[in-house]
């Protein structure tokens, strides 16, 4: 190292020193320390004591853990695609040149915008069985249902029965993919318009121009959307945990591996438990985006490279 | 994409379509007004009603008091809004200028485990942050909630990263010549040319900050120390859903400080949520 790098070295690293600070004390040392609580019987109010796998061997045999996972996954697998899916439609709708599209795009990034407690407790109203506006919008296509052929049917009561809680968590997702919009949209209009074009002389149609053009263009807006939006509903927690007024809904049916590790931490206090419970979830999270990515590698297009 | 292909009902299609996607996204933020200035009994009416046969604003003063302590779980959330944000804005800064601006040996490398740190989930590195608060016996203080602001979030420094590097070379070079140091470099040109980025992040953070539930539930043992999010899950829990009305007024008192910033600063907003997805 020559004299000037040395110097850069220092300067650089100066510089970046909060970060290094607040990446040992904030995530590297709480990381090393769930690993070791998760080995540990642990409960804050005395020096943990090394159990080896025990909390391990506990979870593997715990239904409600599995229950936990379950949910968890279900959630997951159903809000993410289709968030993508809603997010994606709406930026490609915005994108053609139509009157009012600044508006629209305002008035679906608002939701967005709402606290995860406003946005539970308005949702949890909404979905209200017999007084919400979900099943207000229902009830009439239902009964002009039940009218023709004599069936009975009746929407459900979303958050208080096992089978529905977990869609009525799902819709309040997708009324908040704002964000996704505006990012897709942005991903949209960086498109360059003469790729449209010579397509169109080549006689290409709009399914086409979005399967070949589109598409792979706006591939790496959709990865990043795709890994921002699986980290952030595998620790789902404040929207159901603030919808069932702190529980975890009817037959545990709103049962999240966030939730499961809360609970454990900080109403049984069991936080050798609950950190055996976080690193699983973190080891989902990891090797998800890792799979995310191994798999987008072939399809992700990155302009330039 | 150009419209100019498209044809007239075509277009009055994709409209319709807007428009029904429109509906679906602004009527329960409508519901909520709405039912925010309801007498009670007309909360219950079926079918519903969207226009209140009397306006009721006695419902905000209402829910305000109900709250118990609602001024100062407003002035509590401000004051960790505020701080955040200060912390947030600088170490950040000077955490992605250290990632931009400065030619360091491993730079880049080290740039990829900040990113890779943006996946680690909070639920998964609260307990140990818990202990650690304890020990420090910061547990029922607002220091677990600002004090690590000061440490530069990696989403920031991202951002301002990317800001960073666009930024022209030849004015630091200039200064530099000129014996500049480093950190005057950075104050008194790279800042100033910065402004719209800085905002950004100032933006985010306060609203993460407004926004944030978990933290605050675990931090805070106190009534009067809540913050506004958790003030509201407490009312909430509380009611156990029954006064709607209030509750509805309590939480459009919740978000109209987000929605009022967002207004102001819609466009510098917007581009910044936009900027997040690109260039990676």
């Amino acid at each position: 190292m020559t004299r000037r790098e040395k110097e850069n070295l220092r300067t650089g690293l100066l510089f970046i020193s909060p970060w290094i600070a607040g990446f040992l004390l904030l995530s590297v040392y709480p990381l090393v320390a769930t690993l070791y609580y998760s080995l540990s019987d642990y409960s804050v109010l005395s020096p943990a004591v090394f159990v080896g796998l025990e909390n391990y061997r506990n979870l593997a045999t715990d239904p409600i853990f599995w229950k936990s996972v379950y949910n968890t996954f279900f959630f997951a697998a159903f809000a993410l695609p289709l968030g993508l899916l809603v997010s994606l439609t709406l930026a490609v709708l915005l994108n053609f040149d139509l009157p009012g599209r600044g508006i629209f795009r305002t008035v679906f990034f608002l939701p967005s915008l709402m606290p995860m407690v406003c946005l539970a407790v308005l949702w949890q109203w909404m979905l209200n069985g017999d007084l919400g506006l979900i099943n207000n919008v229902l009830r009439p296509p239902l009964d002009a249902v039940n009218a023709l052929f004599g069936t009975n049917l009746t929407p459900p009561n979303w958050l208080q029965e096992p089978v529905y809680a977990k869609w009525g968590i799902i819709f309040t997702a997708l009324w908040g993919v704002g964000q996704a919009v505006v990012i897709y949209l942005a991903g949209l209009q960086d498109v360059p318009r003469h790729l449209y074009e010579s397509a169109e002389i080549d006689g290409a149609n709009f399914w086409k121009k979005t399967w070949h053009i589109t598409l792979p263009m706006i591939s790496p807006v959709i990865y990043f959307n795709l890994i921002m939006g699986l980290i952030g509903s595998f620790q789902v927690f404040a929207v159901p945990y603030v919808m069932t007024e702190g529980g975890d809904g009817p037959e545990r049916s709103l049962l999240f591996m966030a939730t499961y590790l809360y609970q454990n931490a900080f109403d049984y206090w069991s936080m050798g438990y609950a950190c055996a419970i976080g690193l699983v979830l973190f080891l989902v999270i990891l090797g998800l985006t890792l799979l995310a990515t191994g798999l987008s590698a072939r399809h992700v297009h990155y302009e330039g490279n | 994409m150009p419209t100019a292909s498209l044809t007239r009902p075509l277009k009055v299609l994709l409209i319709c379509c807007l428009l029904v996607s429109a509906w679906a996204f602004l009527a329960p933020m409508l519901w909520m007004l709405s039912t925010s200035l309801k007498p009670l009994n007309e909360t219950m009416t079926l079918p519903p009603v969207w226009i209140p046969s009397e306006i009721q604003w006695r419902n905000y003063p209402d829910a305000i008091a109900a709250m118990g302590h609602f001024w100062r779980y407003a002035g509590n959330s401000l004051f960790l809004a505020i701080m955040t944000v200060i912390g947030t804005v600088t170490s950040s800064a000077l955490a992605a200028y250290g990632f931009s601006r400065i030619e360091w040996k491993g730079r880049d490398k080290v740039f990829v485990i900040l990113l890779a740190t943006m996946m680690i989930p909070f639920p998964v590195v609260m307990v140990p942050l818990y202990s650690l608060f304890k020990s420090l016996g910061w547990i029922g203080t607002f220091k677990p909630l600002w004090v690590p602001a000061f440490l530069a979030g990696a989403f920031s420094v991202f951002l301002l990263r990317q800001f960073f590097l666009t930024l022209p070379k030849d004015m630091a070079e200039a200064a530099r010549i000129d014996g500049c140091n480093e950190l005057q470099i950075f104050w008194h040109i790279i800042l100033p040319l910065s402004k719209p980025a800085l905002l950004v992040v100032a933006i985010f953070q306060f609203m993460a900050t407004w926004n944030d539930f978990l933290g605050p539930l675990i931090y805070l043992t106190e009534q009067k120390d809540f913050t506004l999010a958790l003030g509201l899950q407490s009312f909430q829990s509380q009611q156990g859903g029954t006064a709607w009305h209030q509750l509805m007024a309590a939480s459009t008192l919740v978000v109209l400080p987000v929605i009022v910033l967002f207004f102001f600063t819609q466009r510098t907003f917007i581009e910044g949520i936009a900027a997040t997805g690109s260039k990676n």
